[in-house]
């Protein structure tokens, strides 16, 4: 039983990291219709930044730098090249960000090389223990710093200016702009937001229990797709619910492998894609995302 | 996406082929000289390349015929595959599995090995076929992803699977034999030109891709590639003017994924060895890269983006010491294999933005512009 609430958990830990990059796929989504197959590499750079200045600067500058970094790549990649895009057809887009995630990738890869790099954080491998349960300082931070940040981008969602241009942009972009906002500025908005959760994401991807930021960082990314999918693209609540649901899934496969091992290892990488392709068969548009309805 | 070109489509197309508009076309005559001329040089080529080149080439074709499975399915029916390396696995392995005589401890159901790449092609069809219940329903991003699923289902199973597929050191291909014609490397005079395996398959992947050319151009200019075009532009429309929309997308996705088995087929027979790690999501993104880069929807796109593509790093292997900004592989600079993916990256990117059509568009001297049902 104990066992199990670990696994629990340390799910929910990191389902709530994955919920972070999940939420930032979905905000881009939602302010300009793209799929953005770059996140990965957003997060990375995120990540790499982190890693390069910790020990010049300190750790809370060097992360502050790092979600900075990761949003001037993010608000980059839109004034650079979505913007140049004159067509209409966004899987178009969609491709162009698998070229650009190729690009941004490789570079990225080939700087930490076969390094694992520590991001420095302060927590270390510390272990809080509570009864027969014990968990690691860094899943409690990471939990908690990600429900801190939810939170706030869903309040700023919901009362701020910008979070109203944004949902407005969302519901109909030709209205949003004949009522004077600033397409633009949205769209620059949400890359930036949406690089900005991908670098604090990436920190808690790398610290303990994982070794540090390496080559396979980019495919722990990968995770939140499914999370993003299996929520519904278009909805904050199902990057949310798809995030926890991703990392509990996750944790538990990960956890119970060995009483599993017919299916063979490795079986918590894989367990999100399973479970994202049998929510799938069953609600094509993910669990709250918007059905779509067409007018002929 | 207001306006449905789809019904227009055919109606505007054939004044079209006598407008004006067009600049000169080839005479025909020229044309097929021009065919017959090239056939001739890739006929001849193994008399004179080394084998560097002749595997290159291989490469290219494999890659090609792969790439024309995928752009029938993400070019000429708008649904984005990123599992197309799944695919190729199964293709590769099936292959493996059903011609091998099974003595390295591995299953192997020694079946004739002209047999066997049938059976792989078959099974990579079949594989495509049980993932229809997704591939019919989904859309866009949703299927983008879902098909991401494959290539991490595909990575797990072949790293797991160890009778099947020897884990993570991969297993030997047994070399193709069709005929009484082996394509190994027990060397065979022709006009005094030693003939390995790379000579013997060259011929073999000519013909494959020029087959599998031929058909896909006769899937796209027929019914249904219009069927499909039509489901890519407009699919509600497409669905109200009769064509199965949820039966099509199945289908491009079996005929797209046994396309993309016997380029796993040619190769492995390459290759001569399949490991698992090359069946990753990067070969996913390349095949993607293909065909943006060469033309989205036209069989000559997808083999020119594939030559593109899968030459490239090997030209900048080759030439690595010659060339600035590139070093060798393990010295710290920009290695060839990572600038050949800066370049096809870039070039994606630049396609879209600067050159909608591809390649292909600019080889054809633009004479599509005008045409709205190619219109994305």
């Amino acid at each position: 039983m104990s066992t199990f609430a670990e696994l629990l958990l340390n799910g929910i830990s990191m389902g709530s990291v994955y919920a972070l990059i999940a939420l930032g796929f979905v905000v881009i989504f939602r302010a300009t219709e793209v799929v953005n197959f770059a996140h990965a590499s957003l997060l990375l750079a995120g990540g790499y930044v982190t890693a390069t200045l910790h020990e010049d600067i300190g750790f809370w500058p060097a992360l502050l730098v790092g979600i900075a970094g990761a949003a001037v790549v993010g608000a980059a990649v839109d004034l650079l090249v979505m913007r140049r895009y004159r067509g209409s057809d966004h899987s178009v887009l969609a491709i162009v960000t698998i070229g650009v995630d190729i690009l941004l990738t490789t570079e990225l890869t080939r700087r930490i090389g076969t390094d694992v790099l520590a991001l420095g954080d302060p927590w270390g491998d510390a272990v809080l223990t509570l009864g027969p349960i014990s968990l690691a300082h860094t899943r409690i931070a990471a939990f908690v710093a990600a429900g801190l940040l939810i939170t706030v981008f869903l309040l700023a969602f919901r009362y701020t200016s910008w979070g109203v241009a944004m949902r407005a942009a969302a519901e109909s972009a030709e209205t949003a702009a004949l009522m004077g906002v600033r397409l633009g500025r949205v769209s620059l908005g949400a890359w930036a937001v949406a690089g900005g959760l991908a670098a604090v994401a990436a920190l808690f991807l790398t610290v303990f229990p994982t070794p540090g930021l390496e080559r396979a960082t980019s495919l722990a990314a990968l995770k939140a797709f499914p999370a993003a999918i299996l929520g519904g693209l278009d909805s904050t609540t199902g990057a949310l619910v798809g995030g926890l649901l991703v990392g509990v899934t996750e944790s538990l496969a990960t956890g119970y492998q060995s009483e599993l091992t017919f299916l063979g290892r490795g079986l918590g990488d894989l367990a999100p894609y399973l479970v994202m392709t049998v929510i799938l068969l069953i609600r094509p548009a993910g669990l709250f995302g918007t059905k779509e309805l067409a007018r002929v | 996406m207001s306006e449905a070109p789809v019904s227009e489509a055919p109606v505007s197309r054939a004044p079209l082929s006598e407008a004006p508009v067009r600049p000169p076309r080839l005479a025909p005559r020229t044309r097929t000289y021009l065919w017959a001329g090239g056939g001739l040089l890739l006929l001849v080529l193994p008399f004179y390349l080394d084998r560097f080149w002749l595997q290159a080439g291989l490469f290219a074709m494999a890659a090609a015929i792969g790439a024309i499975g995928i752009n029938l399915l993400t070019g000429s029916t708008g649904q984005l595959s990123m599992g197309h390396a799944f695919f190729l696995a199964i293709g590769a392995y099936g292959y493996c599995v059903f011609a091998a005589e099974g003595g390295d401890g591995l299953t192997g159901l020694g079946l004739p090995t002209w047999l066997a790449a049938v059976l792989a092609v078959l099974l990579s069809g079949l594989a495509g076929g049980l993932f229809s219940p997704i591939a019919g329903r989904l859309r866009g991003a949703y299927l983008g992803i879902a098909t991401l699923a494959l290539i991490f289902i595909g990575q797990h199973v072949l790293f797991n699977a160890r009778d099947l597929t020897g884990g993570f050191n991969g297993r030997d291909v047994p070399p193709l034999s069709l005929f009484g014609l082996t394509f190994d490397d027990r060397e065979l005079l022709v006009a005094n030109v030693p003939f390995g395996s790379a000579e013997k398959l060259w011929y073999a992947g000519l013909v494959l891709l020029l087959g599998c050319g031929l058909f896909a151009r006769g899937v796209l200019r027929g019914r249904p590639g219009r069927a499909m075009n039509a489901i890519r532009d407009h699919r509600i429309a497409a669905g109200v003017i009769g064509v199965p929309v949820a039966r099509y997308r199945a289908a491009v996705f079996v005929l797209s994924s046994m396309y993309a088995g016997l380029a796993g087929v040619l190769l492995a027979l390459v290759f001569q060895r399949t490991v698992p790690d090359y069946f990753g999501i990067t070969l996913s993104l390349e095949y993607l890269a293909m065909i943006v880069i060469g033309g989205l929807g036209s069989v000559s796109g997808a083999v020119i983006g594939a030559v593109f593509v899968s030459v490239l790093p090997q030209l900048l292997t080759r030439y690595s010491d010659a060339l600035p900004l590139v070093s060798a592989p393990g010295t710290g600079g920009v290695a060839p294999g990572e600038a050949s993916r800066y370049l096809y990256g870039a070039a994606v990117v630049a396609v879209v933005l600067f050159l909608p059509g591809g390649l292909v568009r600019v080889a054809a001297g633009r004479r599509f512009r005008t045409d709205p049902g190619e219109k994305r």
